[in-house]
């Protein structure tokens, strides 16, 4: 083995790494365009598979433009920012499709409801009904769980719902994702008693006779009860807005 | 290496099939040196991300094997196991980089394995045993050699952990209606038994592995 000297072992780590991180910023810099095309589309396919339209994702933007009709953000007091529909920009500067969803939710979180805007879909379907789409967003056991919760026009029954997740435990947590009959023991169930909102929860051994609760997912306590949590607040920053549309 | 290696060998001659070949069967990294099993018991539920791993892999432990034995004469012996590190953590994240772009759905199924090829022991084994000290061309095989081997074996686990704990391969259903899947196959479980059954099969066929009483 040939000696090296330190300045030799100085010089070499510093190119190696100069090199090496050079070119991972060029490698994700000319990949950002097709990876933020899958995440749009699956956020697409998730949207409409939510108002019970599944379809490929490759064929997902093509349907999306023909079934969701128009897309708002409201604020926490029901009132309308911007509007999206017929491919163009109604109302306000920002598309909600774009918005970040989960940004503004940290904000709702942290109290700052007067600034926060969440997006709204409204989806046409075949038949003419119209389904209201909102995103729902919150924590599960590991990282974050989210999804789209969609509502037949009476605001109150749901259409269905999708789920999503980032690290819930492969086979327990991730059943939310994976196993589609939890999904299914969404659909039906409304969110009002009443008058009064009662979200859907997520609670153990529940039964399918509760019109306001679902079976939770055995050996995923933490998910069940983050998945129940999430629908509850998220809606509730939406009932403002249910109420004018129902006025 | 030696003096032997001075004389040429024809591309593919006998000394390059025997760099491909062993790491199929008497050097198989899994169920000979056992190494990988992490990987091997994660991603084999279905046939589809078993695959993908596979290849993935082997992209890695080829490129890998190539860059480190065409700078095993510049690498300081004090740390040539962070240079190694930082170019299998390079290519890896290439790898996953490419894969969240041109197979989405793949890499949300492999999620965190595609990271966890860098700590794959198969990797950094093949370096520090045969990279640092033989020529780039023996080197590209011996990966190419050892990431097959390794997808083999995923393979085989995948085809049986998906045939009878889904009833499907490839997503497609082959078991008829009436198949209730068996769902021990889908724990992490299965597969260990499964390559346990798998080592049991190659040594019995292959004498000179056994060990002696």
């Amino acid at each position: 083995m040939k000696n090296f000297s330190n300045r030799y072992i100085y010089i070499y780590s510093t190119v190696l790494v100069l090199v090496v991180a050079t070119v991972l910023a060029l490698v994700a810099v000319g990949l950002k365009p097709f990876q933020q095309k899958n995440i749009k589309a699956e956020q697409m396919q998730q949207l409409l598979s939510s108002a019970g339209i599944k379809v490929e994702r490759n064929v997902a933007e093509e349907n999306y433009n023909k079934y969701i009709v128009a897309e708002y953000t409201v604020n926490s007091n029901g009132e309308v920012i911007d509007e999206y529909s017929d491919g163009k920009q109604v109302k306000g500067s920002d598309r909600p499709f774009e918005i970040n969803v989960k940004a503004q939710y940290k904000d709702f979180k942290a109290g700052k409801a007067n600034e926060v805007k969440l997006p709204v879909y409204v989806c046409k379907k075949d038949n003419g009904e119209i389904t209201y789409i909102v995103p729902v967003r919150g924590a599960g056991l590991w990282g974050d769980v989210w999804g789209n919760v969609a509502l037949k026009s009476d605001l109150n029954t749901v259409e269905g719902v999708v789920f999503d997740h980032e690290s819930e435990t492969p086979g327990l947590g991730s059943k939310i994702t994976d196993d589609p009959s939890f999904a299914q023991s969404f659909v039906n169930k409304t969110i009002f008693d009443g008058e009064k909102f009662t979200s859907v929860k997520v609670i153990k051994r529940v039964g399918t006779d509760n019109p306001h609760a679902v079976d939770a997912l055995s050996g995923a306590t933490l998910t069940s009860n983050g998945v129940s949590a999430m629908i509850e607040d998220c809606l509730k920053f939406y009932l403002p807005y249910f109420k004018t549309l129902k006025k | 290496m030696s003096n032997t290696e001075k004389q040429k060998d024809p591309l593919f001659g006998p000394r390059d099939m025997k760099l491909l070949k062993t790491p199929f069967s008497k050097e198989n990294p899994i169920i000979v040196q056992v190494l990988g099993i992490c990987s091997a018991l994660a991603v084999t539920v279905k046939l589809q991300p078993a695959v993908v791993m596979a290849i993935s892999v082997t992209v890695v432990v080829m490129m890998s094997n190539l860059i480190i034995s065409l700078m095993r004469n510049t690498i300081p012996p004090r740390i040539r196991i962070i240079v190694q590190l930082v170019v299998v953590s390079f290519l890896v994240i290439i790898v996953d980089q490419v894969l969240k772009a041109f197979a989405y759905d793949v890499s949300k199924q492999l999620s965190v394995y595609v990271g966890l090829i860098i700590t794959n022991c198969i990797v950094m084994g093949r370096l520090e045993a045969f990279a640092m000290s033989n020529k780039p061309w023996p080197s590209v095989l011996d990966g190419l050699g050892n990431g097959l081997g390794y997808g083999i074996i995923l393979i085989i686990v995948g085809f049986v952990r998906e045939l009878f704990g889904s009833g499907t391969l490839w997503d497609e259903r082959i078991m008829p209606e009436g198949y209730i899947p068996n769902g021990l196959m889908v724990m992490p479980a299965m597969a260990l038994i499964l390559l346990g059954i798998i080592i049991w099969i190659h040594r019995g066929r292959n004498k000179e592995l056994q060990e002696n009483e």
